[in-house]
């Protein structure tokens, strides 16, 4: 066992996302994170899915992802040097007794606070994976009041890109172009 | 890509239409594409949604609107089709219920990866997610029974998501399409430009030749095997590699197993041809599979239904699985040497370099297994001894297929439903050609027999159809007489009538302790049913009548026949892998000598008293005879 990253590149078409989650459901994936988001061309979204599995498990993944239509590309970063992000928004308590503290805690973290009001801060955290782990487990005993993660976000190191030369858009398409979501 | 070109251009020949652009409905432009696509027959039923394209019809007197009876009937029918000459079958309908009815049959299209289009109509585009009168969500309820699905927003993009429909369903591994048009779509006009350019999809490339190194890895383990058979499935016939097939065989002397949707992909009258595999397969061929070094896997998949346990499955063998589908490599069983192509392609790579091997001694071992399976033969020629299991005078459902057979000279196209009389005619029903055996494998459809053998006479009108149907199953889709005597289709339907939903009641009778819970059914007389129908029939009851009344709907040119056959309503289909069992683990038919032995040991259960011991033993195999020992 152990945590694969895949980068997809998906067409921009209604449904792409529902087939590739409804992928997931229909073949008993457990997916970690899934994170969607535009790319430099319009046509195209960009999809990181994360996942704690086996590699024969990721190989096919991988397989019955290129076997939908709308997927043009997949790449497994966790075989290359990849850059790998996650962002956090974390609301902790804090009163003006121990305020000091969490605001210390997210300088030697290098986080964000980026609204204050009377009970808590929200602080956005930027990082690898354990790096979040490790600030969430830190403010926990000011308690969290609530938190949310964009799940990660991946790109190949350098020359590593994911192919994407191979791809027209379709003008008569346009109109059908959307965002996947 | 160069042969669609061709095949375009000549439907544009034929259909009379210009490449010059003209302004047409949404409506019109689905029937152009369809004659572009070179499509002749449209199985489907009407409704709100879809009228505006129902109405363009009438302007389209080349293609030849099929009204079913059910929407069911429609994808099975195309199916049918398509299944019949490898040509995409198209099937329509309007949106809700329409599309819905529509489901089973593109779910079973699926499974068995046959080339469908499905075109339904949608509500307007402006009403989409309303709930509207007869809004269903059908690209979502068929995500995961479509090779792929549209959900067409535009006029615009109507052309090429029909273009690429077809494209999709027929290339690659085969599969539905389904393409979902809101009605203003149908009625708006634009101007009509057919795409000439090659279709290209950037997610979306089929593989074609192997890897060099792969088939110099499978070559290696061929030249190192001893006990080597091939598993054909039904990849060899959609790629159209049966000579190949055969050539590998016959250069390198490897015996073949079929799938049952395999059958036709080499005559079962080959001599390196085994015959079927798997849970009703030889037991001749299972054992092979279990003892054989190496596997060689073509265009099959490895399904419950062929393997058995998988923890216990062909152990010691290495394997090689061929497919175009990657994702079907290691996906149930994990392979030596996977190889993703074109099987044409790929079994020609494999031929020119494979060496004759000698292998007699595992010829020999197979004949052994068939020697004793032939013991326990039941369905012998009449003058034959026969097997003491076979109750006197009574209509076996096995006999019904066998001399079906024979009495069509083996040649027709044979299209089934499923339960028994499916394996039977697996069993005992020889095929020569590719596509002349058309049966729902993947999905084990009730109802798909009447439907798709109407599909299938359309799309071969020049070939003998025979529809093979339970009881129970033609209940499901009979509806479809009706089609058949409108379109005047000259299917044969054979009823195995046994009064039983008889593969439920055989796994009763094994594993619920005869608990016979809903499988005996009270059926109406099918000869009259057909006969409100307007449809000749005769009523079998004998094994003596079956040439005769073989020859007599053989002998009707025009429109459907039925035969119902009554049958033995407690037969078995032998031999057996219990669900989840080893493969080899097989619940066998007793030969003569253990059938007698077993009627002797429960005679003497009955009756403890030596002395009536023996005159009780008729009475006793009679008991036993009827059931358990067919
Ligand atoms: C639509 C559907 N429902 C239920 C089943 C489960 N099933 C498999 S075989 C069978 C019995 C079929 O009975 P019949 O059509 O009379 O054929 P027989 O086995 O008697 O030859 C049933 C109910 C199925 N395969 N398909
Ligand atoms: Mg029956």
């Amino acid at each position: 066992m152990a945590k694969h990253i895949l980068a997809a590149l998906v067409e921009n078409r209604p449904g792409v996302l529902a087939r590739v989650a409804n992928l997931f459901r229909r073949r008993s994936f457990n997916i970690d994170s899934l994170s969607v988001g535009r790319t430099q061309r319009d046509e195209m979204s960009r999809m990181t899915i994360v996942m704690e599995s086996d590699s024969a498990e990721a190989d096919r993944l991988v397989k019955n992802l290129y076997k939908l239509v709308d997927v043009v590309h997949v790449d497994h970063l966790h075989s290359q040097p990849s850059v790998v992000r996650e962002m956090a928004l974390v609301k902790v308590k804090a009163s003006s007794e121990n305020r000091r503290e969490v605001i210390q805690l997210c300088d030697i973290f290098r986080a964000r606070i980026i609204d204050v009001s009377a009970e808590s801060l929200v602080v956005e955290i930027t990082g690898e994976e354990e790096k979040l782990e490790n600030f969430t487990e830190l403010v926990r005993p000011f308690g969290i009041v609530e938190m949310v993660r964009t799940g990660m976000i991946a790109l190949g190191r350098g020359g590593h890109t994911l192919k994407d030369e191979g791809f027209k858009p379709n003008r008569s398409r346009a109109a059908a172009r959307r965002n996947v979501l | 890509m160069s042969d669609e070109t061709t095949a375009t251009d000549r439907a544009n020949e034929e259909a009379g239409t210009s490449t010059d652009a003209v302004v047409l409905t949404g409506a019109e432009i689905v029937c152009e594409c369809l004659l572009r696509e070179g499509v002749d027959i449209v199985f489907g039923y009407p409704g709100g949604a879809i009228l505006p394209t129902y109405d363009a019809l009438t302007k389209y007197p080349q293609l030849h609107h099929v009204l079913t009876r059910h929407e069911q009937g429609a994808s099975h029918m195309a199916d049918g089709y398509a299944r019949a000459t490898g040509k995409v079958g198209v099937a329509m309908a309007t949106s809700g219920p329409g599309a819905t009815n529509l489901v089973t049959g593109i779910a079973t299209a699926m499974m068995d990866s046959s080339p469908i289009v499905c075109v339904t109509g949608q509500v307007p585009t402006g009403a989409i997610g309303s709930d509207a009168f007869q809004e269903t969500d059908v690209t979502g309820i068929t995500l995961p029974i479509t090779k792929h699905n549209y959900l067409v927003t535009s006029i615009e993009e109507l052309p090429e998501v029909m273009r690429e429909a077809f494209h999709i369903a027929r290339t690659g591994r085969p599969g539905p399409v389904l393409v979902d048009i809101p009605k203003d779509v149908q009625i708006q006009e634009a101007e009509f430009v057919y795409p000439t350019e090659p279709i290209e999809l950037p997610g979306y490339s089929p593989p074609r030749a192997a890897r060099a190194r792969q088939v110099d890895a499978a070559l290696e383990l061929i030249r190192k095997s001893k006990r080597p058979i091939i598993l054909a499935g039904h990849g060899i016939s959609m790629a159209g590699a049966n000579r190949e097939l055969a050539q590998l065989a016959e250069k390198a002397q490897i015996p073949i197993a079929l799938t049952l949707l395999g059958k036709g992909a080499i005559s079962e009258h080959h001599p390196l041809c085994l015959g079927m595999m798997g849970m009703h397969g030889g037991a001749e061929v299972n054992h092979a599979i279990q003892q054989a070094d190496l596997l060689i896997a073509l265009g099959m998949r490895f399904d419950d239904r062929v393997t058995g346990n998988l923890a216990t499955y062909a152990r010691d063998s290495r394997k090689i699985h061929v497919d175009i589908d990657p994702s079907e490599i290691n996906k149930n069983v994990t392979v030596d040497v996977g190889i993703v192509g074109d099987l044409g392609e790929v079994l020609s790579q494999l031929l020119d370099r494979v060496e004759r091997r000698p292998n007699e001694a595992w010829f020999d071992r197979i004949a052994e297994w068939r020697a004793d399976s032939e013991l326990r033969e039941i369905v012998r020629p009449a003058d034959a001894p026969q097997h003491p299991a076979v109750p006197e005078g009574k209509l076996l459902g096995a006999q019904v297929i066998r001399d079906l057979f024979e009495f069509t000279d083996g040649g027709a196209i044979t299209v089934t439903d499923v339960g028994q009389h499916q394996m039977w005619e697996a069993q005992y029903y020889h095929h020569e050609r590719p596509h002349s055996l058309i049966t729902s494998g993947g999905l084990g459809t009730m109802g798909f027999g009447l439907p798709a053998a109407i599909g299938a006479k359309m799309s071969r009108p020049d070939q003998e159809v025979w529809a093979i149907v339970g009881d129970g199953g033609f209940q499901m889709t009979m509806m479809e007489l009706a089609t058949a005597v409108q379109e005047e289709v000259n299917v044969h339907i054979a009823i195995i009538n046994n009064g039983f939903l008889g593969m439920v009641r055989q796994w009763q009778e094994f594993f619920y302790e005869e608990r016979y819970n809903q499988t005996p059914m009270v059926n109406p007389d099918f000869c009259k049913l057909a006969e409100a129908y307007g449809i000749p029939t005769v009523r079998v009851t004998e094994r003596g009548q079956i040439e005769e009344a073989v020859k007599a709907s053989r002998s009707q040119t025009a429109g459907p026949t039925l035969i119902d056959f009554v049958v033995e309503k407690e037969e078995i289909v032998f031999p057996m892998v219990p669900a989840g069992a080893d493969l080899d683990d097989m619940i066998r038919r007793p030969t003569p000598e253990e059938f007698e032995q077993q009627c002797r040991e429960r005679a003497a259960a009955k009756a403890p008293e030596p002395e009536t011991a023996e005159s009780e033993e008729p009475a006793a195999a009679a008991a036993l005879g009827s059931r358990f020992g067919v």
